[in-house]
């Protein structure tokens, strides 16, 4: 590119978030809506910091009892046994499938505390308008974007148990509590990763040079 | 935005179209900006190679041949095996006379029955509706494309659709989770797996690929309805 690189803000355009058309600002202004595809045309997404922080205030608090309260009842003749997360892990860790021990402590451990690690540092970055390694920060909000939906496999292996183990007296899996207050945690940390803007980074640099 | 140019793509046409119809008076043709920073791009139509953002590294524009029959073809596919994977158990557990099958939807239904309505809608949205909205949908706009009619109703709209709902399908890790499910019961009882592990097994990866092969940039100069 041999003209000197330029954002669409500063051209005074606006980039549909859905179908990527571009449009006049202020066209974007008195349309609101995208003329191509109908989406609500924004600058950046609206409110996008506070949103997220709101988010993921909200899944450290029930990130919480996620972890401490068992997420699945066990009854084996009349013996009842209840499971955290954590406990799961150690549980297959000790008959032998370490592979499935590292599945789920990557999954519905590693995973949530990183991505809400992340966002924090994002957020904070935008907030004190830091320009360290901007494109670094982008890689990272874009792996926390792709890697969330992973911490639903933990969900999705109790409902399979639950569904299942009903086998009278023999044996019987129940959900525990924690079991809604993870699924609340996967599906908070997704929006929250949806709802901030990376290009708010790149304002904050552009801005301060 | 009023010119004459900006006729939909005549039919069964291949390749960027509408290349040459001007977005808005002050907006030069052809030039994206890019979604993760915002820096703005001249973007060469028919470029073979994958254009990566020269600031943020995100992808920008990613050539793929024969987009509009591969992903309708995948789809397809799909969809059938969508039927295939709902209709038959994806696993039966054994354990002394006592044999329990269970589909994905009796799933569903009893872990509504045990009141946890919560995670029941929430793994039907996940893995029975967004897919089925998703595979639909693609149907929807693909089928007269490469058919060469005028593209359906909304389409646009329904492409939208499509992609906002697309980060909610979770067949691939749910397909996880019927895999953990399998060792973790392991020790306790006989299970055999059924018919639809194989066919959910296989969705998964023509679903990713109908997805992969999908040009949204080209779809959406093709269903672009403006004049």
């Amino acid at each position: 590119m041999n003209v000197r690189p330029s954002t669409a803000r500063q051209l005074g355009l606006v980039n549909c978030h859905d179908c990527h058309l571009l449009v006049d600002a202020d066209q974007a202004r008195t349309h609101a809506r995208c003329p191509r595809c109908g989406a609500r045309l924004h600058l950046r997404k609206p409110n996008s910091l506070a949103r997220t922080w709101a988010l993921v205030w909200a899944a450290i608090v029930l990130i919480v009892p996620a972890n401490v309260l068992p997420i699945t009842v066990t009854i084996t003749l009349g013996a009842k046994q209840a499971d955290t997360i954590m406990s799961g892990v150690i549980y297959f860790m000790q008959t032998g499938s370490w592979e499935i021990a590292v599945v789920i402590f990557v999954a519905s451990i590693f995973v949530p505390f990183a991505k809400l690690s992340i966002l924090i540092f994002l957020l904070l970055s935008v907030r004190f308008r830091s320009a360290w390694r901007p494109k670094d920060r982008t890689t990272l909000y874009r792996l926390t974007e792709l890697v969330g939906r992973w911490s639903m496999v933990d969900i999705y292996v109790v409902t399979i148990l639950v569904a299942l183990v009903k086998l009278g007296a023999v044996a019987a899996i129940e959900a525990g509590p924690a079991a809604v207050y993870f699924a609340a945690v996967v599906v908070l940390t997704m929006f929250a990763a949806e709802s901030f803007d990376p290009r708010l980074m790149w304002d904050v640099v552009e801005e301060d040079v | 935005m009023r010119g004459p140019q900006s006729q939909p793509q005549p039919p069964g046409q291949s390749g960027p179209a509408g290349a040459d119809a001007p977005q808005s008076p002050r907006v030069p043709a052809r030039l994206v900006a890019c979604p993760d920073c915002d820096l703005l791009h001249k973007l060469t139509p028919h470029e073979p190679a994958t254009l990566l953002c020269s600031r943020c590294g995100a992808v920008l524009h990613r050539h793929k041949p024969d987009s509009v029959a591969r992903s309708l073809a995948l789809t397809l596919t799909a969809l059938i095996l969508f039927v295939l994977s709902n209709s038959f158990p994806f696993l039966a557990i054994k354990s002394g006379g006592l044999v329990q099958e269970t589909t994905l939807l009796t799933g569903i239904r009893e872990l509504w029955k045990q009141e946890l309505q919560g995670l029941s809608c929430l793994v039907l949205f996940t893995c029975v509706l967004v897919p089925l909205v998703q595979m639909i949908g693609l149907l929807y706009i693909l089928a007269p494309l490469q058919w060469g009619r005028r593209p359906a109703l909304h389409a646009a709209r329904v492409f939208r659709l499509v992609q906002e709902v697309a980060p909610w399908g979770m067949m691939e890790v749910f397909m996880i989770g019927i895999l953990v499910a399998l060792v973790k019961l392991g020790h306790m009882a006989t299970i055999v797996p059924g018919v639809s592990v194989f066919s959910f097994g296989v969705l998964i990866f023509v679903m990713a690929g109908a997805y992969s092969s999908l040009d949204a940039p080209l779809l959406w100069d093709r269903l672009d309805l403006r004049r």
